[in-house]
């Protein structure tokens, strides 16, 4: 369990833009990860005037925070602590379908599957659920990975 | 297979990755992938998991960085089908 929140702690995020609490779990070929969209978030001020709901490309940020971020520094890892925290992403393609809103205050669980992880790029297939298990956003994103001693 | 076929097979897996407008004739064997053909690191994994699957064949890391040019990618894939 310590493991996975070393995950956490080496992402690159910091409030207002980490959207990663918890990671359930982790292996080779996908993870699974929670975050709860705090009500004081400041982009629910304008999205939308008096009607807060949490913008598809905040969804879309979590879903790979989790889904690409996470998994990628489980991925890179090879045994070497430092190597995890030098890691950088650049994401490069989202495609993704909404199908619910999520309201300030919710809990939301990503699940996402490696597509592929080659020559630095990886590719997941991600899909965000509520806490009643309804299927929130779904999609794939892919990103190329940099660790540390790659330059 | 021949060699002209297999070229003009790199070209079509090629094609979709292009970024604007370009056509086919765009794609000529000294043509830069990353520099002429504005193909990103991204879509040139893309490109060569493509042709692996088109060739039958793998392509290593040290592949991946001689592949420069067109004409380079056409180089990798004839070595690896002998």
């Amino acid at each position: 369990m310590s493991s996975y929140a070393e995950i956490v702690k080496a992402l690159p995020y910091a409030y207002p833009f980490l959207f990663v609490d918890k990671i359930l779990s982790m292996d080779e070929e996908g993870c699974e990860g929670t975050y709860v969209f705090k009500k004081d978030l400041p982009f629910y001020q304008g999205h939308f005037k008096e009607n807060p709901v949490t913008p598809g490309v905040i969804l879309t940020e979590c879903c790979a925070q989790i889904g690409l971020v996470c998994l990628g520094l489980f991925l890179c890892r090879d045994g070497d602590p430092h190597t995890m925290k030098k890691m950088m992403v650049a994401l490069t393609s989202t495609e993704m379908e909404f199908l619910k809103p999520v309201f300030p205050g919710e809990r939301v669980r990503v699940h996402s599957e490696k597509v592929y992880f080659r020559f630095n790029k990886l590719k997941c297939k991600v899909a965000m659920f509520n806490e009643k298990d309804e299927l929130i956003c779904k999609g794939l994103i892919a990103g190329m990975l940099k660790t540390g001693s790659d330059e | 297979m021949t060699k002209e076929e297999r070229y003009t097979k790199l070209q079509e897996i090629i094609k979709p990755y292009l970024p604007e407008d370009s056509r086919l004739e765009a794609i000529k064997p000294e043509s830069h992938l990353i520099n002429e053909l504005n193909i990103n690191s991204a879509n040139l994994v893309d490109i060569v998991l493509d042709v692996e699957d088109a060739f039958d064949i793998t392509l290593e890391n040290e592949d991946m960085d001689e592949m420069q040019t067109v004409g380079d990618a056409m180089k990798i894939i004839e070595s690896k089908l002998k």
